[in-house]
């Protein structure tokens, strides 16, 4: 297994590094220019000036070589200073945002608490609801509560949070006024009347993620569970006396789970990526709206930057999925 | 007894002083604790000067200032100086070539530093640095030295006669930044410094504690604002990100919000809004003005790169009666109730703002479409094949109309292509997405400045008061071409050697009612010989809580220019 892992993370180094000069190319294709919001009182030799200013006069290949040493050699640099307080990286210039000149990894690790609180926490409650609900259905398949999952889940497929989100807004802080309709991403939690602020501002936000994440976790849950309970190991694990409880829990649970392990795993790295829609709706002001913003303005580092951090937690998300299995599943071995 | 009655007056007095408060709005400072403010365009940096965009410029000037800026009415107003200088008191030397400011003794800087006149000689080298990139070095356009014979005493030179000197240090886009803070940060070096641009030290009425790029500012009150009992807010969130609806909504119908910027919305969105009674919305009148362009040069397609949208003329748009009669079947008040409401108005000029300079020569408020025909039909364009499409020269008169993609925009485009179909003309609509339409990159075909198309409508406006930098948007040599890398900003390609020489005179006039005069008759020419068809005035709409007092929308300079004056007021305090 681990000569497996290692194998897998060496390889992925190509890859990876593949990525970043597709995305960069992509991003160097695409139509668009960092000046192209600026005031149209702004004549064009000024902007040019400024594009000058940002680097990029250079040569495609010139600014993608910088971009990785900033990457892979600066920046761990000022993480090593900013850890043991050394001196290696000696004012070296960082990846610095085409909007606010600033460190792009500095606005990141800004915006990571609201999209580990927000998007991170409705991915657990999601899981945490989808899981009973897949279950439940398979066992007692098309009873009442089977036909109820899969009426949520039909709306959490198809009702957009453009929709669901502004119809919490208006129902609970237009009409009855007892939730915030704006994040306050400079809440600190301090104590209980705090926390109860952040229970508030979050559980909108949360619920409208939640909705997703539940509808698309407990349909491969009842799929695969359903897949399982009609094996005839089913049947000899009843046959030998086993409790209903643990044929399900034990047997049919820990099979089922292999397929719904992947999917959960993948879309982990899809918090990190923000919820772009349901952040802007709620202004929770996270990765994702971090990431839009970066995408309208043409801010080619700080794009690069977040879509390279998740193809990176992409392929390290597929490798722990991968090792899940082994662990899931004795009779898949790697070696 | 008498004890007791002149403790009674005591009291009253106490209160009577605490009401004549209220009324003056009066107090001490940060008695309303805080104020917040909701920009559904978030601020990216607080240094005006790296970036141009309206949201950064506005953010920053709760905290640094100009010498000069522009009030609510578009009236010059001395800001850190005692008088804004004019020839006539001695400030501007005859020969229009320099500018001196007198700066207002005992300012200080947020940091208790005196701000002196070596801040101000250092923004102008900060700004000018070649290597720099800043956004506002059109304000230093003829500057050739800034000079501090003392501490509260600036010279401003120019290379030529200046007849409008008021572009340096003027206005909310040329504040005047710290030379002690920012002394590290010169050229190239400017990017590096984030904790300077993210909190500069100023002369405002706020101090930023907090800054997050693209979400939210917190700054509470500048203990050394030169004001006594200013600002009256303690301190201020600034919330940036999602979108108008939002932002309109959280002042007007949840109340969670006091002042939200540039309600973009539809009218009958606003209307609704309102009727949540938690605030109201307030409209101001600068010189933004949606126009069609008309294309003098010819798009066809087949062209080459060279040619296409550089040779002249266009096959039929340069003829008044064509141009004129598609102003004509064009029914303005209609486009300003479905797009703007409250927050537009007819306009037939280019510039219509401020009052001094918008021309009264043309009346368009009427639609006239058999007028239109009529024209069209005199002038010789038939629809001779039936196919209810007009010939010229035996081309059909179908014309590509683009514009960037908005909802409004769009309506207009269906609404006017109806329109034209009715004199016609044949309009194929197109719409860019924004950032690549006005994002002026030479490789892309769809810009507005490379105008591959017969017409295309869009908003421009100028800052400040001044039109002379906006007419010269007019002049021949401004036209984009192949040889100019595609840049400049004469985009319908308008030229008239008389227009040239006009503005020339323009560059020349001191004085402002014939300054006036001559903005009057440029906008006249330009409209006149079919450069563009203005559509609507725009305006600008915020919406401000009931309970917030002092809010005196500002369209000439930033909308938070009077931060210092706002109040709670009546029972909210």
């Amino acid at each position: 297994m681990l000569n497996y892992t290692i194998r897998r993370l060496v390889l992925s180094i190509p890859t990876l590094l593949f990525i970043a000069l597709v995305i960069f190319l992509l991003l160097e294709l695409a139509p668009g220019d960092p000046m192209g919001q600026m005031p149209l009182t702004i004549p064009d030799d000024v902007k040019q000036r400024m594009r000058e200013a940002l680097g990029l006069g250079e040569p495609w290949y010139t600014r993608f070589y910088l971009w990785l040493y900033q990457f892979f050699v600066v920046e761990p640099q000022y993480w090593i200073d900013g850890i043991f307080g050394t001196n290696f990286a000696d004012g070296a210039q960082r990846i610095i945002s085409f909007q606010s000149r600033s460190p792009v990894f500095e606005t990141i690790a800004e915006r990571m608490p609201q999209t580990l609180w927000v998007v991170g926490m409705s991915y657990i409650v999601g899981v945490g609801i989808a899981l009973p609900i897949g279950i439940i259905s398979a066992y007692k398949q098309y009873s009442v509560f089977d036909q109820a999952g899969t009426f949520v889940s039909m709306i959490g497929f198809s009702v957009p949070p453009f929709f669901s989100g502004v119809l919490l807004i208006v129902i609970f802080s237009v009409n009855l006024g007892w939730l915030p309709s704006i994040y306050d991403t400079t809440h600190q939690v301090v104590d209980w009347e705090t926390m109860k602020f952040q229970f508030q501002q979050m559980i909108m936000p949360v619920m409208v993620l939640a909705l997703q994440t539940t509808a698309q976790v407990s349909r491969y849950m009842r799929a695969s569970m359903l897949d399982n309970l009609g094996q005839d190991y089913v049947r000899t694990a009843r046959a030998k006396g086993m409790t209903e409880s643990i044929v399900i829990m034990r047997h049919v649970l820990r099979n089922s789970m292999i397929p719904v392990v992947t999917v959960i795993a993948l879309g982990i790295p899809s918090i990190f990526g923000g919820a772009i829609i349901t952040e802007q709706i709620f202004k929770v002001n996270g990765l994702g709206q971090l990431l839009i913003l970066a995408l309208q303005g043409n801010d080619i580092p700080m794009v690069m930057t977040i879509t390279f951090l998740l193809a990176v937690m992409i392929v390290m998300f597929n490798l722990i999925a991968d090792i899940l299995y082994g662990v899931l599943d004795p009779r898949i071995r790697y070696d | 007894m008498k004890l007791k009655t002149a403790l009674m007056g005591a009291v009253a007095t106490a209160a009577l002083g605490q009401m004549a408060y209220a009324d003056a709005h009066e107090g001490e400072r940060g008695r309303d604790g805080e104020v917040k403010v909701i920009y559904w365009q978030a601020p990216s940096i607080l240094n005006p000067f790296l970036s141009g965009g309206t949201k950064d410029i506005e953010a920053a000037s709760l905290m640094i200032e100009p010498l000069a800026r522009y009030d609510s009415t578009g009236a010059l107003t001395p800001w850190l100086v005692d008088e804004v200088p004019t020839v006539a008191n001695g400030g501007v030397s005859e020969d229009l070539t320099s500018i001196t400011w007198k700066i207002t003794e005992g300012i200080l800087w947020s940091d208790g530093t005196a701000f002196t006149s070596a801040d101000v000689k250092f923004t102008y080298e900060y700004c000018t640095d070649p290597e720099s990139g800043c956004a506002q070095l059109t304000k230093f356009d003829g500057v050739t030295s800034v000079e501090t014979p003392d501490d509260l005493t600036v010279v401003v030179n120019f290379g030529g006669p200046t007849p409008f000197p008021y572009g340096p240090f003027v206005g909310g886009e040329s504040p005047i930044i710290q030379a002690a803070q920012f002394a590290d940060c010169m050229g190239a070096k400017a990017p590096e410094c984030t904790d300077e641009n993210f909190g500069p030290i100023g002369t405002g009425p706020f101090v930023v504690t907090d800054f997050r790029t693209n979400d939210v500012i917190q700054l509470v009150a500048n203990e050394n604002y030169r004001q006594a009992g200013k600002p009256a807010f303690a301190s201020m969130t600034f919330k940036g990100g999602g979108d108008a609806t939002a932002a309109g909504r959280a002042v007007m119908e949840t109340g969670e919000f006091d002042y939200a910027w540039n309600l973009q919305l539809a009218p009958d969105v606003i209307a609704s809004m309102e009727a949540g009674g938690m605030g109201t919305p307030v409209a101001g009148f600068g010189p933004l003005v949606e126009r069609i362009m008309l294309n003098q040069t010819n798009p066809d397609q087949s062209l080459s790169a060279e040619e296409r949208s550089v040779i002249r003329p266009h096959p039929f748009l340069g003829d008044p009666a064509v141009y004129k009669a598609m102003s004509m079947a064009i029914d303005r008040p209609l486009l300003v109730e479905v797009g703007y409401g409250q927050a537009g108005r007819v306009t037939c000029n280019w510039v219509p703002a401020p009052a001094a300079v918008n021309s009264d020569t043309f009346t368009c408020d009427v639609q006239d479409i058999a007028g239109a025909n009529a024209m069209l039909d005199a002038a010789g364009y038939l629809d001779t094949d039936g196919d209810g499409v007009r010939e010229a020269n035996g081309v059909p008169m179908a014309i590509l109309y683009q514009t960037s993609t908005n909802a409004v925009r769009q309506d207009f485009q269906a609404l006017i292509k109806e329109w034209w179909s009715e004199i016609g003309i044949d309009a194929e609509l197109r719409n860019i997405d924004a950032s690549v339409f006005f994002g002026g990159d030479p490789g892309s075909p769809d810009t507005f400045q490379k105008f591959y198309a017969d017409v295309e409508m869009y908003a421009n406006t100028f800052n400040g008061t001044d039109p002379q930098a906006y007419l010269g948007n007019g002049l021949c040599d401004k036209a984009p071409s192949p040889a100019s890398q595609w840049q400049g900003e004469n985009i319908s390609r308008f030229c008239d050697p008389a227009y040239d020489a006009l503005h020339a005179q323009l560059t020349t006039t001191a004085d402002a009612a014939e300054r006036a005069s001559i903005a009057r008759q440029l906008n006249d020419i330009m409209v006149a010989q079919g450069g563009m068809i203005p559509l609507v005035h725009r305006g600008r709409l915020s919406a401000h809580a009931t309970s917030l007092g002092g809010v005196d929308l500002n369209v000439w300079d930033s909308e938070l220019w009077n931060a210092a004056d706002w109040y709670r007021t009546g029972d909210n305090r």
